[in-house]
């Protein structure tokens, strides 16, 4: 047992189950990045509830020492937020993947990111079914060749970041498995933040879809490729900083050799109320096969639902008095038979 | 009252009647039912309501499709259904007649508005002509009244003044019919009065004018010689108490916020609108004051999901659907049960299948909450059996819920959940103490200081509750098989048979610790037993009293658990001749019963979306239990 006075390691985030994700799966590092953050930000593991859907990712729970629901397939944010309303007290955790967030449970996550309940949204997002052993899911390139699609997919993917800036998400923010540090800064935004915070971690599955962020996550690639977004800097990247994002009259965002853009350097803001940059910035790379912007896209205050709901609660009790059973059940026309 | 009689009625003293008010969806004939109903409840009278509408919320003015009924059977006896045969049917247009004269006793009281009889709206309901003079209505007493030109008149200086425009003033017409049949039976009206000032507090000349159409109703019926009759149901000598009018919707809200006080735990009510579930929401949104959360959810499974996550953070975590809705709740109730958390699933059954009869009454989800979900998924199931009892039945699925940590089904009907009956208001301290039911478990439950959620009490098999936040039982749930005691993940064959055998185990013994069958048998020598469960109590209870009159001795039985079924079930069916199972599905709870006792129960099945009348009942009953014999 831990008492609030004691300095927590990863350890104490640790089940003693055995961690079965197949060797080499990009959920490792995720899961040993979130137990260290944990650590070091001083979460109580009796306060801490991770909650899954199914798939691979969902096994998540079961490799923290703390609360933990393996619910149904896409389900996730609806216990989640039923636990939410009731228990302001707790840190809750969703770990969910392009499948089960996307797909089947994709009308949940819209709903949950716009009424902006208090929880964390960790999709891990590895283009693919892994579980089911290797279809193509919605965040697959269109074309994708799998077993389920041997002439290739035909379904435009969705953008997992896009969708929740659409669905006016207070948090959004992108990062990838292997970089401990860049993930660990997101989380811990995605912790402080009151409202639904949606961070989408890119994953690598070594068995099925291997080297699908290869461009983001690769030495010598990544360095070309991954658009860091830094709060108040101009958005340039590139070992030299040698490409910039500049702003196009319709409001579309485009990438450009720096030296051309001048002044026009788009300056990153995550806390623009307006979604429409943070939204350009989503669409600058379709797929994560080129420069795609990694960090925080959106980060703002707006009434959180669970909050809101309990402060109904106590306005009733305010006005109405804590309530009296007698007197509701004697409400309205009452005789008497003697 | 103000207007003079010029030639005082005959007033005749009736045991009971029955009345059924008919217009179209938008002559407002629900309101004036619940005002009817109001009245007579203060008056003294047993009643019982049958309100009865259609899916649409404006079906195409005055046609068939777009009849609106109320239907009232009030008494000075004890009464148990809404009445079979009206006595009085009030029609507000040509299309309501079509549809509910043939219901009528003969030689009943028809009141027709004959300004609604144009040749439109006859051609509207099927009519070739007028059925007021062509031989339909001679074996009626019909009572021609202009009741729409007469509200007209009656608020002629309403109109003048501005106050209301024509249109408006017309739509205070079903006042007006309010008014007559108030006085036809001797009704009070200062309450709907009053009650008509306090709705329209805001709208003063809208309140005036639909008072002034309702006195003008009353008064069209004192000074005219039209009826030679009135009529008078003196007070109902009821069980001594407070009493007041309840329908199933309401008393279930009632009832969960009952359960929440007395279990001392928060309601957390979530849920998705859905007909005819949708009351409960809006009675629980207004009690935000108990406590109660109210969550309207994107969807029926989202609603489920968010009551499993309310129970694992300990609240009284309840939802309400009807039958599309479970089945769409289904696979999260199959997590609920495996993770074991207390909640409670009440379905407002309606007509089936598919979207069915949306606002019509069935009882055929019972099989769909028994087995309705993959693998071996075993739940309690209720189910309440009268408008009030929706109260004792939602503190009784709390019960068993908290007692032994399972999500519990609640069945009810859209006969339930609309209809209205009095109730004597239970004293709040006798309710059940569910407090007693559990304890948040906050310690460790292993020796080396560990916690296992899935270690069972030996009474009650019920696995420990140990809310998120409780320092040192970090635990995780999940959907997927697991070990006995410690919970943890497990595909170990022998350990799934044991599993399951567990879960069905703590059903069985739920039903162990049932009190005895209650046995209705006042001969003490019956041969013949009626068995029931759900709305159609009323029904059976009012057949088997009539059928006693008639010197037949009958038992009847009616059931509140269908899963577990009661342990005394298998010696009582055995102890008859012959029993009977009248249901309205299509045979659901006798297969059970002959499935699990191997009686050769008889059954009685008809889906019409209608509650049994208590007549078709007692022929039934009277021939399957006495048949060969006379």
């Amino acid at each position: 047992m831990t008492t609030n006075e004691t300095k927590l390691t990863k350890k104490d985030f640790t089940s003693d189950r055995e961690v079965r994700w197949c060797p080499g799966c990009g959920d490792y590092a995720i899961l040993a990045t979130v137990q260290s953050l944990l650590a070091d930000i001083g979460a109580r593991p009796e306060k801490t509830v991770f909650i899954s859907g199914i798939g691979c990712s969902s096994r998540f729970p079961y490799y923290m020492d703390t609360y933990g629901f393996h619910t149904i397939h896409g389900r996730a944010p609806t216990v989640a937020t039923g636990l939410a309303i009731t228990r302001p007290d707790l840190d809750i955790w969703v770990v969910t993947g392009d499948g089960d967030g996307l797909s089947i449970g994709g009308n949940h996550l819209m709903h949950t990111l716009r009424r902006n309940v208090n929880l964390n949204i960790l999709l891990f997002n590895n283009e693919i079914y892994g579980l089911t052993k290797g279809q193509y899911s919605p965040t697959s390139p269109l074309g994708s060749v799998h077993k389920s699609t041997p002439m290739g997919s035909l379904d435009r993917p969705v953008n997992p970041v896009s969708l929740a800036l659409g669905a006016e998400a207070t948090y959004v923010a992108r990062s990838i498995d292997t970089d401990r540090q860049h993930l660990s800064g997101v989380l811990r935004g995605a912790y402080e933040h009151r409202g639904t915070s949606f961070v989408e971690i890119y994953q690598n599955c070594n068995i099925f879809n291997d080297g699908a962020f290869a461009a983001l996550r690769e030495k010598g690639q990544k360095e070309h490729n991954q658009i860091r977004l830094v709060p108040g800097e101009p958005i340039t990247f590139g070992p030299e900083g040698e490409r910039a994002v500049i702003a196009e009259q319709d409001g579309s965002l485009r990438i450009v050799p720096t030296e051309e853009a001048g002044e026009r350097v788009v300056v990153h803001d995550p806390t623009r109320v307006e979604p429409t940059t943070a939204f350009a910035l989503s669409r600058l790379a379709p797929s994560p096969t080129g420069p795609t912007p990694m960090g925080v896209f959106r980060e703002v205050d707006r009434p959180v639902y669970d909050d809101e709901l309990r402060k109904q609660v106590a306005s009733a009790r305010e006005r109405y008095g804590e309530g009296d059973l007698v007197e509701l059940l004697e409400g309205g026309n009452v005789w008497d038979v003697l | 009252m103000s207007g003079t009689s010029t030639a005082e009625p005959e007033r005749i003293q009736l045991s009971s009647a029955v009345v059924r008010f008919a217009g179209d969806s938008g002559d407002g004939m629900q309101l004036t039912g619940d005002r009817f109903t109001t009245q007579t409840a203060l008056a003294g009278n047993d009643l019982a309501t049958l309100p009865d509408f259609p899916a649409e919320i404006r079906a195409p003015a005055g046609t068939l499709a777009g009849v609106s009924s109320f239907q009232l059977h009030f008494s000075d006896q004890d009464i148990h259904t809404p009445g079979d045969a009206p006595d009085v049917l009030v029609a507000m247009n040509p299309a309501a007649l079509q549809k509910h004269l043939s219901a009528l006793k003969p030689g009943g009281i028809v009141i027709v508005n004959t300004d609604a009889f144009t040749d439109r709206n006859l051609q509207k309901a099927g009519y070739e002509e007028s059925p007021l003079h062509d031989g339909t209505m001679t074996d009626y007493q019909l009572h021609e009244v202009p009741v729409t030109g007469l509200t007209l008149r009656a608020l002629e200086r309403h109109i003048e003044e501005g106050a209301l425009n024509k249109k408006e003033a017309e739509r205070c017409k079903n006042m007006l019919a309010l008014g007559l049949v108030s006085w036809m039976y001797s009704r009070p009206i200062a309450e709907t009065e009053e009650w008509l000032e306090d709705k329209f507090s805001s709208k003063p000349e809208i309140a005036d004018a639909n008072v002034t159409a309702l006195r003008a109703g009353w008064n069209y019926g004192n000074t005219t010689e039209a009826f030679a009759f009135t009529y008078e149901v003196k007070a109902a000598q009821l069980t001594p108490g407070r009493y007041r009018n309840i329908t199933g919707n309401q008393a279930m809200a009632y009832g969960l916020i009952a359960a929440s006080v007395r279990s001392g735990l928060p309601l957390f009510y979530g849920s998705y609108p859905i007909t005819p579930a949708s009351d409960i929401l809006h009675e629980l949104a207004k009690l935000k004051h108990f406590g109660a959360a109210t969550y309207q959810a994107e969807d029926e499974i989202a609603a489920m999901g968010s009551v499993i996550g309310a129970a694992f953070g300990g609240h009284l975590a309840v939802t309400a659907s009807s039958g599309p809705g479970i089945a769409l709740k289904a696979e999260a109730m199959g997590l609920a049960m495996i993770t074991e958390l207390p909640m409670v699933v009440i379905d407002v059954q309606r007509g089936g299948p598919s979207t069915g009869l949306p606002t019509k009454t069935e009882q055929s989800d019972l099989f769909q909450l028994l087995y309705g979900r993959n693998g071996e998924a075993p739940i309690p199931v209720i189910a309440a059996s009268s408008p009030a009892d929706c109260f004792d039945a939602a503190i009784e699925a709390a019960r068993i819920a908290l007692t032994y940590r399972t999500p519990v089904a609640l069945l009810s009907d859209g006969y339930l959940a609309n209809s209205a009956e009095p109730w004597r208001l239970p004293a709040v301290d006798a309710l059940p103490a569910l407090d007693q039911a559990f304890a948040f478990t906050t310690e460790p439950n292993q020796q080396d200081g560990g916690f296992a959620p899935y270690l069972r009490d030996e009474d009650t098999l019920a696995r420990p509750w140990a809310l998120p936040g409780t320092p040192g039982l970090e635990h995780r749930l999940g959907g997927i098989e697991k070990e006995e005691g410690s919970g943890h993940i497990s595909y170990d064959p022998a350990n799934h048979h044991a599993q399951t055998a567990m879960r069905w185990a703590r059903l069985e013994r739920i039903g162990a610790q049932l009190p005895p069958l209650e046995v209705i048998d006042p001969s003490g020598e019956a041969e013949v037993l009626v068995l029931g469960w759900g709305s159609t109590k009323g029904p059976l209870q009012a057949a088997c009293h009539e059928l006693r009159a008639r010197g037949r001795k009958v038992a009847r039985v009616h059931l509140r658990h269908l899963a577990p079924l009661h342990p005394d079930l298998d010696d009582l069916l055995r102890s008859y001749r012959v029993v009977v199972c009248p249901e309205n599905n299509m045979g659901q709870l006798a297969m059970l019963l002959r499935a699990r006792t191997l009686v050769d129960v008889k059954t009685h099945n008809r889906v019409t979306g209608q509650p049994f009348a208590s007549d078709e009942l007692v022929e039934v009953i009277e021939r399957m239990g006495w048949g060969e014999q006379t």
